[in-house]
């Protein structure tokens, strides 16, 4: 029965995920804990590097400017613009959370600008970095957190936290932590995804999240074409 | 609520696990890979692998059980001995490291830490600090001094002094043992963690001198340490993880959950 089929816009097989490489922090962990859970890895250095990827991975610790600038550099910004813009899967893992947002405190830098919002020191912290395994409250279900407890225990390597502003950034808030005050550890918003923490440091509750995303993504990836929902238009697409 | 982490240290030589007392009269503790993997099971929040001979043939033997690990472990891991340029950290993260410690280096040449901190991020750079009790009169504040080259070499550095510089300078967290308690099993050196945890806002941790699950929690509540790292206790099978978590919970600091021990 054909026609009972989803459209389906890729090839078959494991979900081909690229991962930025882009000198900002260790790929090493990433691809390992990516290949763990099943998936073809790529790590793209530059825009064609994205063709034939059916997910989109940026990974990354450390401060925004010169990471813009490797990104820029490397002519990777626009490009992952609008593999967001076309509703594409994006998973940002800490900075490439981060970077999601209009403007970094930390050095003043211009980021993606995907997500209303800065992003800002972690407030009374009593230590910094905030180093270690720590809580992640959830806000609202979604696929991500698939079989994890809600509080489960993930592991963080940080100083800075995207703060959403507005109401389209404070819907997208999928979970939050504290250290000092709370901050934002994911969020969601139509075909973008992101967490603060390190899921390829966070031992099995790590693996399963990166499993959850390559399930949302490929969900995602399979009714692409038909019914996108890309953060420009608000959507919630995938399974949450 | 951040939780206070467990870590088992290799200390390496050779390809083996060994362990000492005050750094020397090293006893053979098993197979690196064997040990990493036994302790992610039994829920070690991180590994530390310190490589006490530095030597070449060793080095690279250390950075296959490095990749071995970090290919099924998938928590973070931090290797330390002998890594004196940002060229040799890289190495040690591309063998799937996510932080590497430096300590004989960093004294020789403190720059070396913001090197390594600019290039990799001060999240993955841990300064090692030996310190040793400097004998003083009774009505005297306790002072330590900093030792190098795996406890031989004398520094004549104040060792809370080059705490702060090495944070200052970059060090994202700092990894302080007590040479006059390491391997001894006469307690964490409290006094000296609490100089330092005192004086800087990154993460410490406590290392030289755990006999039982007690002094993890002293650790913590005495000096003021983010992490408790032991070696002999573990290896000896005389206490477990699970052991050292429970007692931590009971003192109501919080732990990551893991096999063993009840939510």
């Amino acid at each position: 029965m054909p026609g009972a089929e989803p459209v389906r816009t890729r090839a078959p097989g494991p979900l081909r995920v690229a991962v930025v490489d882009y000198g900002a922090g260790n790929l090493v962990s990433i691809d390992q804990a990516l290949t763990f859970v099943g998936v073809a890895v790529r790590l793209a250095t530059g825009p064609d590097d994205l063709e034939g990827a059916d997910a989109l991975i940026v990974p990354g610790v450390g401060a925004a400017a010169p990471a813009m600038d490797r990104l820029a550099r490397a002519g990777l910004v626009d490009p992952i613009r609008r593999w967001i813009a076309t509703g594409r899967p994006y998973l940002g893992i800490c900075l490439g959370l981060q970077l999601l947002f209009e403007g970094s405190d930390e050095d003043g830098a211009e980021t993606l600008g995907v997500l209303p919002g800065r992003t800002v020191l972690l407030a009374n912290a009593p230590t910094l970095p905030h180093i270690g395994w720590n809580q992640v409250n959830r806000r609202r279900d979604h696929t991500l957190f698939a079989g994890i407890d809600d509080g489960a225990d993930l592991y963080f390597v940080h100083s800075y936290a995207g703060a959403p502003g507005g109401m389209a950034g404070e819907a997208a808030i999928l979970a939050e932590t504290d250290h000092g005050d709370r901050f934002v550890s994911a969020i969601h918003r139509g075909n973008v995804l992101g967490v603060q923490f390190h899921p390829e440091r966070s031992g099995g509750t790590g693996m399963r999240l990166l499993g959850n995303f390559v399930r949302w993504a490929t969900a995602l990836s399979a009714g692409a074409g038909a019914e996108r929902s890309p953060v420009g238009a608000g959507g919630t697409a995938g399974g949450d | 609520m951040l939780r206070r982490r467990v870590i088992p240290c290799l200390d390496v030589a050779n390809g083996r696990v060994v362990k000492g007392t005050r750094f020397v009269d090293l006893v053979d503790e098993g197979d690196p890979a064997e040990l990493a993997a036994r302790y992610a099971d039994e829920g070690a929040d991180e590994l530390v692998f310190l490589d006490i001979a530095a030597a070449p043939e060793g080095r690279a033997t250390l950075l296959d059980v490095v990749e071995q690990t970090a290919r099924r472990a998938f928590i973070p891991l931090t290797v330390g001995g002998g890594v004196g340029s940002v060229d040799a950290m890289r190495d040690v993260l591309r063998a799937g490291a996510d932080k590497v410690s430096l300590n004989t280096s960093a004294v020789a040449d403190p720059d070396l830490i913001r090197r390594c901190a600019a290039r990799f991020g001060r999240q993955a750079v841990v300064v090692a600090i030996d310190a040793r009790r400097i004998p003083v009169d009774i009505a005297t504040a306790p002072r330590w001094e900093v030792l190098v080259r795996g406890g031989r070499d004398v520094t004549g550095l104040d060792a809370v002094a080059w705490a702060v510089r090495a944070a200052e300078l970059g060090a994202g967290e700092l990894l302080v043992t007590s040479i006059d308690r390491d391997g001894t099993q006469s307690g964490y050196d409290t006094d000296l963690l609490r100089a330092i945890t005192s004086r800087v806002s990154v993460p410490v941790i406590a290392s030289g001198g755990a006999a039982g699950p007690i002094d993890f929690v002293t650790a913590v509540t005495a000096g003021g340490a983010d992490a408790i790292l032991a070696a002999s206790i573990f290896h000896r099978r005389l206490y477990s993880i699970a052991d050292v978590k429970r007692a931590l919970l009971l003192a109501g600091l919080p732990v990551r959950v893991t096999p063993g021990v009840a939510a």
